[in-house]
């Protein structure tokens, strides 16, 4: 059974001056037609890095060290520039987490639409018109016509990040990577946001990496969640299994801080401590100098992600009882 | 298209800024004496059958022995001071704009290029560019003509002189536009726009004229108002020292000097007039130049 998606082993490294740096470590994950995985961490666990290594596109000192990425069969870390350039916003669109940032400002949104039409299909310009038309209609923008010669400034934060995810739609990609699209939107918009996209994946039958730190988020939407910890998955499943029944203490501990089950004025529970910065993760188990549950072998060996329990789980944990 | 123009933050600071409007209008007029100059002026001073040697050095027309046709006197080949300046204005502004523009060519692609492109792109652009602001342009001009003069002879170098000292002083400058540009371009380049469009899966051509360059345009608005006032002042002290425009087409410097010889014989006027013009031209770009600056600039936008 061929996957949409499938990325094997991805090392991802940062050669700096005092040395090389692993931001992300074996990661391994698959994606079929039309499914939704969550890619959840604390910041610096290596998401967004992992979501740039999908389409290539690791800005210096960074480099793929090792694995691969098979895009629709095809290998992605070592496909050549040109290659990538005709998968990247055609097969494969990105949203960001800014959308006061992500807009090239003294372009109209009409013209950055257009752009990305043209960049991957012939067109003419009344075709590209057409369609960014009918994808500003379907991202539920009203007056699309007068929307379409309007500057980014012009639109509220909402309306900007429908207008990225109508860019990421123009081109009708099968993969859809997006950054924390919602982070910087308040929960009104942020609910928007997230049911216009789920429903696009439904009706569009697009892949979507969901990567985000709000575990409420991602519990909605997707079907699948990878759970990172310092650059390697600590545990993976179907997301009602990994809500309802973590198993590794780190996704506990997530899952324990949401303010879900308390009472007002209480106290939310919190993982003590900090995520280890790149150049200094703890040997063994990375998470081990916070984890209440550690014994001797953790502070020795790695451990390794390996399906429990039944085989859709993996966690990485020495715990085997938890 | 107007519309926006007028309802924009730059036209509302023109609107309170006296200084800017008074500028502005004195620019104007200038540019478009310039460039009328063989409909407005009383005489061709290019044209040999008009001089009369008999009417050289006449005071302007108020002064004792001034004649009413020659309103602002004479230089000293007998043409019509009035007509020769608006001539000369016309050439200078010419040049200048040339100049400038071919300075914004050349700087704004190689501080493009150094900038987005970077590493040893950079290293080789940013070094010549050094190098080139290591040579006095004066220098540079003086070789340069005078090897012209001699391949060409005279008689084509009056012909060939406006493109020549075009080429020249944009050569002078360009380097100044391609720092400004590239450190624009370094700032623009780590912005998400610039990321999303690399992931849109944009050539790098497309990013870099159509996405970076545009956003980094407004320090070149500013130094091009600043650079086109240099360059007129390239060109005049060029003419000056006998190396820009020939006196049979003399451009406002070259009037200066022609003017300069006589000035302790009594004929002040052949320099002062079109020395206050240079100096009113160059005065009023400034200021607009400044002017540009401060409404340009995020750190003063209160709009």
């Amino acid at each position: 059974m061929s996957h949409l998606l499938e990325v094997k082993n991805l090392n991802v490294k940062f050669a700096l001056r005092f040395g090389e740096l692993t931001a992300i470590d074996g990661v391994s994950f698959t994606l079929d037609k039309g499914e939704k995985l969550g890619l959840v961490g604390e910041s610096g666990a290596g998401k967004s890095v992992t979501g740039f290594a999908i389409i290539n596109l690791i800005s210096k000192p960074g480099y793929i060290a090792d694995g691969q990425v098979l895009f629709d069969g095809q290998q992605l870390t070592t496909l050549d520039e040109d290659a990538l350039r005709r998968i990247r916003g055609d097969r494969i669109s990105m949203i960001f987490q800014d959308p006061m940032m992500t807009l090239n400002p003294v372009l109209t949104v009409g013209a950055q639409m257009i752009e990305t039409l043209k960049a991957h299909q012939r067109l003419t310009n009344r075709q590209a018109r057409e369609i960014a038309l009918e994808t500003l209609q379907k991202v539920r923008i009203p007056s699309p016509e007068k929307r379409l010669n309007q500057y980014p400034h012009e639109f509220s934060g909402g309306m900007r990040q429908r207008i990225v995810i109508a860019i990421a739609l123009i081109t009708n990609p099968a993969l859809i990577i997006a950054d924390e699209p919602t982070t910087a939107l308040d929960v009104t918009i942020q609910a928007e946001i997230m049911d216009l996209l789920q429903a696009l994946c439904a009706s569009e039958k697009m892949g979507l990496i969901l990567i985000t730190h709000d575990l409420g988020v991602v519990s909605q939407v997707t079907e699948k969640i990878a759970v990172m910890y310092a650059g390697k998955i600590v545990e993976s499943g179907p997301t009602v299994d990994i809500i309802t029944t973590p198993r590794h203490p780190y996704t506990q501990g997530l899952i324990n801080a949401l303010p879900g089950s308390r009472q007002p004025g209480e106290t939310l529970s919190q993982i003590p401590g900090m995520m280890p910065t790149l150049t200094d993760i703890p040997p063994g188990c990375a998470f081990h100098p916070r984890c209440n549950f550690k014994t001797l072998v953790c502070e020795m060996e790695v451990p390794l992600l390996m399906s429990r329990f039944d085989r859709a789980r993996s966690v990485a944990c020495h715990i085997k009882d938890n | 298209m107007f519309r926006r123009f007028k309802d924009s933050y730059l036209f509302y600071s023109f609107k309170q800024d006296k200084t800017a409007i008074l500028s502005f209008a004195i620019l104007m007029l200038l540019l478009v004496l310039g460039s009328l100059a063989p409909v407005i002026a009383p005489f061709d001073p290019y044209d040999p059958n008009s001089i009369d040697i008999m009417n050289a050095e006449l005071p302007p027309a108020w002064a004792g022995e001034g004649e009413a046709q020659f309103w602002l006197g004479t230089d000293i080949q007998g043409r019509d001071l009035l007509s020769t300046i608006l001539y000369g204005l016309r050439l200078s502004i010419l040049i200048g704009l040339g100049a400038v523009g071919l300075q914004a060519l050349l700087g704004i692609l190689v501080g493009l290029a150094a900038g987005y492109l970077g590493g040893k792109t950079d290293a080789v652009l940013m070094r010549m560019a050094d190098i080139q602001l290591s040579f006095p342009y004066l220098m540079v001009a003086i070789f340069i003509s005078a090897i012209f003069q001699v391949v060409f002879g005279i008689g084509r170098y009056e012909q060939l002189a406006v493109p020549l000292l075009i080429v020249i002083i944009g050569l002078a400058e360009w380097p100044v536009y391609a720092r400004t540009v590239r450190a624009s371009v370094l700032g623009e380049k780590k912005k998400e726009y610039v990321e999303a469009a690399r992931v849109i899966g944009l050539n790098r051509r497309l990013i870099m004229f159509r996405h970076v360059l545009p956003n980094s345009l407004t320090a070149v608005m500013v130094i091009s108002t600043i650079q086109v006032a240099n360059a007129v002042m390239s060109e005049a002290a060029l003419s000056f020292l006998g190396l820009g425009m020939p006196i049979t087409k003399p451009s406002l410097g070259a009037l200066i000097k022609s003017g300069f010889e006589y000035i302790f014989s009594g004929s002040w006027w052949i320099t002062l007039f079109p020395g206050v013009l240079l100096v009113l031209l160059v005065l009023v770009i400034n200021l607009l130049g400044d002017w540009l600056r401060d409404v340009l600039n995020p750190k003063l936008y209160k709009g």
